[in-house]
């Protein structure tokens, strides 16, 4: 089995009729439209396993009617699943008896949706100690807790007001402050930013974020948005027509798409914000290796001036960098003719760049230096080059 | 034409099978539901005409304004002045005996029904039969089996004025918003707080509807029901019509339809949520002192 905060194993959810009867079909390879067409069963999620780390936040994404809503409300059984299993903790809460699956639901975890589903009649506070309250809490208490998660989300001085007195992005607030307020370890959130304008949407990501720097929640997080997915996900999930497609971290979606289907969701993304040292390197600078002698400068600037290149880079032999030169410089070492060796002291010394780190950081290393920057895999040995005028190029491109 | 089927023979055979065989119940019934009418017709009795009156003008005044409170006062001194005072408090007692024992019945029905599919299947044309069939039919069997006076009238008023309650309550519950009623769920509600907690509270603006509607249709029924003896404005419209007695017809009239317009405005009011306002006014200000404080 698998491990993690949340395990889900070979889930279905048959709306219909004989919902064992179209599992099997399924399983011999019938198609949700000819099960759906020939005996009226709709297919909601199939044979779908994952699993969430943590303190994760996992973020499903699909379109809409491709399962992933139906997913979350298996996980926390406001949809009882046709069949397969969800543990958490691993607890199996598929097969947990309704007593102790309250039990759980007060507890451990909460949710936050899309229409915010606050109670209209009751206020702010009362709004916000809702999950304490059906949990039995005692008023002083409860009220107590929920002011101080209100205060979390920065909505303390509206604690006596009625929703429909806030904004979209602070009735929201308080959906968050109510799922917060029982302390649950995990959260399953419905397109939680989804009804609120752009700028709110961001700002209300950004409000999750530091809430998880304090506190780590393992978190459940469906959305459309494929901007917000991977700001905000560690790994995505990638539903279509109830199955599962695929899962990752954000660059294994965009390097890897397991289909047309995931590649479709990027297109409108500019991707090459989340472009890394590693695929923008090359080798485009020539190498010379320092094997206890260092090379000769005569040679080295012969060799450049044939290349037309206007750097070198010099490594050992355990291809561990060493540090770069310019034409410029070899040639006045060379016209001196002090020495002619390319050693430690002539070479000028560069923090190589790490294969994993992100575009904006590479702009801005290589704007601090001149000339083309090495880059080095993960264990440090030299693994490429990044200059100026090749990543404007592959920026070009990507754009 | 022949009567080629007789229905009606058939119910009247029901209804004496009912007379001869359960009379014991039906007068133990008869005695409860007389009962309940003469405390509550003793209760507003009880307090002197003005002090009835101020009780109505003060709900006027913080339920709806200063208008209304004002047209409340005018319309009770109209009917004092006129003399129908005692009927018009008659009535009023049958009219809230009828519609407390509907709304008894009514709401839970309604709640079971939006819970249960069957249930709902099954009310559904009942509520529909006993809402169209014309008002006065229910006096006859309600008199033969509960004899005459207030009783009969109670009881096919209570048919009468039932089927909202139960109609709204079932409706209101089922037109919750679906993710309200998930985030009930999804915090651990268990089935009871899920009802007192989310669905009823969030079904009240349609549950006042219902409660309106079958204090309007009582009100109308009441009246209706002096022919079997029940008392109050009902028998003042009805000696008009036999007198052929213009002015008593219209005093009467107007009496029943001011208490109308009266009773319905208050109980709207409590359908909708009263918007908070800026304005500060000095009951706005005792109420906001009378409500309990937090912190």
């Amino acid at each position: 089995m698998r491990s993690g905060k949340i395990v889900v194993e070979n889930l279905y959810k048959v709306f219909g009729p004989q919902e064992q009867e179209a599992i099997d079909l399924l399983k011999q390879g019938w198609s949700k439209e000819r099960i759906l067409a020939e005996r009226g069963a709709v297919i909601g999620v199939s044979d779908v396993s994952f699993s969430v780390e943590e303190g994760e936040i996992f973020v499903l994404m699909g379109l809409s009617g491709s399962g992933k809503s139906t997913l979350i409300r298996l996980i926390n059984r406001l949809i009882e699943p046709s069949a397969g299993d969800v543990f958490i903790d691993s607890q199996n809460v598929a097969k947990l008896p309704h007593g102790q699956l309250i039990d759980l639901r007060r507890r451990d975890m909460s949710m936050v949706f899309q229409s915010f589903a606050l109670m209209p009649s009751r206020t702010v506070l009362d709004n916000a100690a809702f999950g304490l309250e059906v949990a039995g809490v005692a008023r002083r208490e409860r009220e107590e807790r929920a002011m101080a998660v209100l205060k979390q989300v920065g909505l303390e001085t509206f604690a006596q007001k009625l929703p429909h007195e806030l904004s979209g992005g602070m009735q929201q607030r308080v959906g968050l402050a109510r799922a917060l307020a029982v302390n649950p370890s995990m959260i399953i959130m419905d397109e939680a930013f989804s009804a609120l304008d752009p700028l709110k949407r961001r700002e209300m990501q950004d409000v999750l974020l530091e809430l998880q720097k304090t506190h780590r929640r393992t978190i459940i997080f469906v959305s459309h948005d494929i901007e917000e997915a991977m700001r905000i996900g560690n790994r995505i999930g990638i539903m279509e027509g109830g199955k599962l497609v695929q899962v990752g971290t954000p660059q294994e979606l965009i390097d890897h798409p397991a289909n047309n289907y995931v590649r479709n969701f990027f297109d409108t993304v500019n991707t090459s914000r989340y472009l890394t040292a590693g695929q923008l390197k090359t080798n485009s600078v020539p190498l010379y290796v320092h094997n206890g002698k260092a090379p000769d400068a005569a040679a080295v600037c012969q060799e450049l001036l044939a290349l037309d290149k206007h750097y070198a880079f010099v490594i050992d032999e355990q291809n561990k960098f060493r540090g770069s030169i310019s034409l410029e410089r070899i040639a006045l070492l060379v016209e001196n003719g002090q020495t002619c060796a390319l050693d430690a002291e002539v070479l000028k010394q560069i923090e190589p760049l790490t294969e994993d780190l992100p575009l904006d950081r590479v702009i801005e290393r290589l704007v601090d230096n001149e000339g083309p920057m090495p880059v080095v895999d993960n264990q440090g040995f030299y693994a490429g080059a990044i200059s100026k005028g090749r990543l404007l190029a592959r920026l070009q491109e990507a754009g | 034409m022949d009567k080629q089927l007789d229905l009606g023979s058939w119910v009247d055979s029901v209804v004496q099978h009912l007379l001869e065989n359960y009379s014991g119940a039906f007068d133990s019934l008869g005695s409860v539901v007389s009962g309940f009418s003469e405390g509550i017709e003793t209760l507003l009795m009880l307090p002197p005409a003005w002090l009835l009156i101020a009780i109505f003008v003060g709900l006027g005044l913080w339920r709806i304004g200063a208008r209304f409170a004002a047209f409340t006062a005018v319309s009770f001194i109209l009917i004092v002045l006129t003399g129908f005072w005692d009927q018009t408090v008659v009535t009023l007692g049958l009219t809230f005996s009828a519609t407390l024992i509907s709304l008894l019945l009514g709401i839970p029905l309604g709640i079971w029904s939006a819970r249960s599919e069957r249930v709902a299947m099954i009310t559904r044309p009942v509520l529909d039969f006993m809402q169209t069939m014309p008002a006065f039919v229910y006096l006859i069997p309600a008199a033969m089996l509960f004899g005459l006076g207030r009783v009969p009238g109670i009881i096919a008023t209570v048919i009468f004025a039932m089927p909202p309650a139960v109609r709204l309550t079932n409706l209101g519950i089922r037109q919750v918003n679906k993710e309200i009623v998930e985030a009930g769920q999804s915090f651990g509600c268990n089935g009871r707080q899920l009802l007192f907690k989310v669905q009823l509270p969030n079904a009240m603006p349609s549950i006042m509807a219902g409660v309106n509607q079958t204090i309007m249709m009582a009100l109308s029924m009441v009246i209706i029901a002096s022919m079997v003896g029940a008392g109050g404005l009902g028998n003042d419209v009805l000696a008009s019509i036999q007198r052929l007695d213009i002015g008593l017809g219209f005093e009467s009239g107007m009496a029943v339809v001011l208490l109308a317009i009266i009773l319905d405005r208050i109980t709207e009011s409590f359908g909708t949520v009263k918007r908070a306002t800026n304005k500060t006014t000095w009951y706005t200000w005792v109420s906001t002192k009378l409500r309990p404080q937090r912190q």
